[in-house]
């Protein structure tokens, strides 16, 4: 708590300075993942280079090495980075071990409303508690899982009257979470053009955090719950509550039913390959990368078409996205200010969000134009206001490695009940939240 | 006194060139041993330097050897052991006994054999993966072809069952040249006229491999086991490639999980008692088999 006040006040007085003799150009080193939006940015920051007298350096790591890579930069008290755009569960890790400088006084000064962004993503990039108006990011990348399928297929006649005459209803983009299942186990194994294809492309990877990041696209519809009371980490009962079960039962018929052969191992990269190959009907990834499969020459345009993760017993989808933070051990983090005060300018996010990456301040989303803007805008928009994180807490990897292998066990591995899974987990989880020293 | 002022003795010149490597030896294995004992006994996290840390004892110890999950892991790292080490010396042996045979082209056969060895892991983890692409990997298509299975009904990778013997496959491809080589070497250090005895005494072909080959091979198969059984308890790149430790923890060795710990989870003094738990094992292990491996070499 000290050492965040001497950070603010450290960081408000270098801003001070900085802003009132800013013509010492800096060159910045902006750490991302290595992905769409982060080319899109590239492009977006040269306006600052052209107006700050900054240069812009930028370090992206591929994603499945880049919690690895920039945790323990951060944890090495690291310089590479003076701003870095990360994932949204290491705020908690981030602000309590010191490693984002504290935006608030900042905030202030400049008159950056965090009231101008959606309060989504303001709450899940960029508060610490969770909540609170203590904030280390500004929203940099709203993002959350959803679905893109071959409107195409959809459209085909011989395909439209085999599903009817097969389930009775109208093909068409699924309303409820079983309405999908049912329509990817149709696709599974059809005959379409002289290939075989497969129902969905889902994510299954053991690794990083791929399999969680599915299957909770199916938990939070079904109405899935960390804890009982929020901040009380009583787990039992929430986690492994009849609904969770359902939910991870499903989940694993939808792995066993309606995915490609060998998808054992699978996450974004995967998701893509299957889809633009021509192998899966629908698919699922984040927002982010929509852009981009909507301008594949093969199998995008009039080809495709999007959805926001379906409901079941409610709204729910998986949350995605960062926020953008200054580095604690940065030398440059007047200069870094600067580039978040330029980046909160609603002029920029504009034109972020027309160069592919997903804005999140309120003139952006707000604006009359913004549903038709893009084929998808309107589903980021209805993702967006059902979003749900992973835990965010410090020992955020801890905890996510205990899903990812106790999901893993039971979908992939048939390894005992869904029921015990979630029971397993629970176990896990309080060792961890135990140790330290919230039970 | 006057001697020593005059110059070093003898006993001190040897300390002095000793000293360096000592001082390195102790700097770079022992205070780091030293230092995990130590650690192994606190809740210590690396990512957490602000934290206060407590010394909890037996704790982590207690912890490991009674997790379920932790003895599966060591049951699967126990299954890569054997069967590689199995298969290694069992073909590496039968290859290095037909190279040794004089035919043409036998330095080119020894060239081809050897190359998988010479791969980077990453690369041949990479590699194989695609060989067992269900729907377009070649491994599958050559087992369909032998067995009139539909290639994409089996998952090397991803069945249970098959991801442990997928693991031993692969590192039995890249190593095997390894023990060859070793046996090779053996088999060329028998003198030709300890045969040329056995043929004049009218013993068989296969009295003379049990009598004379296998005896004389047996020091070098056995230090080409404990080199592999020493790597192969350690291994972790190619199966990460390969499988990730997947499906679910079935291929995830001791090696994989220990990563897991102490450099995801950071959990830095429980990982510390994991290595020390290994470290003891491996030691062990080796010490009793280096034994037997000095009565082979003394008989």
């Amino acid at each position: 708590m000290k050492y965040s006040k001497l950070t603010a006040v450290s960081a408000l007085s270098m801003t001070i300075a900085g802003l009132g003799a800013s013509a010492q150009a800096d060159d910045l080193t902006l750490c991302w993942a290595a992905w769409d939006p982060a080319n899109a940015l590239v492009e977006l920051s040269k306006e600052f280079e052209a107006e700050s007298g900054h240069s812009m350096s930028f370090e992206f790591i591929p994603w499945p090495n880049f919690a690895d890579r920039m945790l323990n930069e951060l944890n090495s008290g690291g310089k590479l980075c003076d701003l870095l755009i990360g994932d949204s569960q290491w705020i908690g890790g981030g602000a309590e071990n010191g490693h984002y400088v504290k935006l608030n006084d900042f905030f202030d000064a400049e008159g950056i409303s965090m009231g101008d962004f959606a309060d989504a993503t303001v709450y899940a990039y960029s508060t610490w508690p969770k909540g609170t108006p203590n904030y280390y990011a500004l929203p940099a990348m709203g993002d959350a899982n959803g679905w893109f399928y071959r409107k195409d297929w959809f459209a085909r006649e011989d395909i439209r009257e085999a599903f009817k005459a097969e389930t009775g209803r109208e093909l068409g983009e699924p309303k409820t979470q079983k309405e999908m299942l049912e329509i990817a186990q149709f696709f599974q194994g059809r005959e379409i053009d002289g290939q075989t294809v497969y129902g969905a492309a889902i994510f299954t990877e053991r690794g990083s955090e791929g399999i969680t990041m599915g299957v909770t696209s199916a938990l939070y519809p079904w109405g899935f719950k960390y804890e009982n009371t929020p901040g009380s980490y009583d787990m039992e009962g929430a986690v492994n509550s009849a609904e969770a079960v359902e939910a991870l039962e499903f989940y694993k018929e939808f792995y066993k039913t309606a995915t490609p052969p060998g998808y054992t191992n699978s996450y974004m990269g995967e998701s893509l390959d299957a889809f633009k190959s021509g192998q899966v009907a629908m698919a699922m990834n984040w927002f982010a990368f929509f852009p981009g499969l909507y301008a594949d020459p093969n199998t995008g345009g009039d080809k495709i078409d999007f959805f926001v993760n379906p409901p079941q017993n409610q709204a729910g989808s998986t949350l995605g996205g960062q926020g953008i933070s200054v580095v604690a051990y940065s030398d440059k983090q007047d200069a870094a200010l600067e580039y978040i005060k330029w980046f909160a300018n609603p002029e920029v996010q504009q034109k972020w969000w027309d160069l592919g990456g997903y804005s999140a301040h309120k003139a952006v989303l707000e604006s009359p134009e913004f549903v038709d803007s893009a084929p998808f805008a309107g589903d980021f928009l209805e993702a967006m206001g059902a979003v749900q994180d992973f835990w965010q807490e410090p020992a955020y990897a801890e905890l996510l490695l205990a899903m990812q292998k106790r999901i893993h066990d039971y979908v992939v591995a048939d390894q005992g009940t869904a029921q015990e899974a979630l029971d397993k987990l629970i176990e896990d989880w309080t060792e961890t939240f135990e140790d330290e020293g919230k039970l | 006194m006057a001697r020593r002022i005059k110059g070093l003795s003898d006993r001190a010149i040897a300390w002095i060139f000793v000293a360096p490597t000592i001082f390195l030896l102790l700097a770079i294995n022992i205070f780091p041993l030293i230092w995990t004992i130590n650690l192994s006994f606190t809740n210590f996290r690396a990512n957490r330097l602000n934290r206060e840390v407590d010394y909890v004892g037996l704790r982590n110890y207690e912890r490991i050897l009674t997790d379920t999950d932790i003895w599966l892991n060591m049951q699967a790292t126990a299954h890569f052991l054997f069967w590689t080490i199995f298969f290694q010396v069992l073909i590496g042996f039968t290859l290095a006994y037909l190279i040794n045979k004089k035919f043409k082209g036998n330095d080119l056969w020894t060239t081809i054999i050897v190359l998988p060895m010479m791969l980077s892991p990453a690369v041949v983890g990479n590699f194989w993966k695609f060989l067992y692409q269900p729907q377009i990997g070649l491994f599958n298509y050559i087992v369909a072809f032998f067995t009139g299975k539909d290639p994409s009904s089996f998952e090397m990778l991803g069945s249970v069952d098959l991801a442990p013997w997928s693991i031993v496959i692969v590192d039995t491809w890249m190593w095997t040249p390894f023990v060859m080589l070793i046996c090779l070497a053996g088999l060329r250090s028998i003198p030709d006229y300890i045969y040329e005895a056995a043929e004049i005494d009218r013993a068989s072909k296969l009295r003379q491999f049990f009598t004379i080959t296998i005896p004389m091979v047996l020091p070098f198969l056995m230090l080409a086991v404990l080199f592999r059984g020493i790597e192969n308890f350690k291994m972790f790149d190619l199966v990460v490639q390969l499988t990730g430790g997947g499906p679910g923890s079935t291929t995830e060795l001791t090696s994989i999980n220990l990563k897991r710990e102490a450099f995801e989870k950071w959990r830095t003094g429980y990982a510390s008692a994991y290595a020390i738990i290994l470290f003891v094992t491996v030691f062990g292990l080796a010490s009793i088999y280096v034994k037997a491996l000095n009565k082979v070499k003394e008989r």
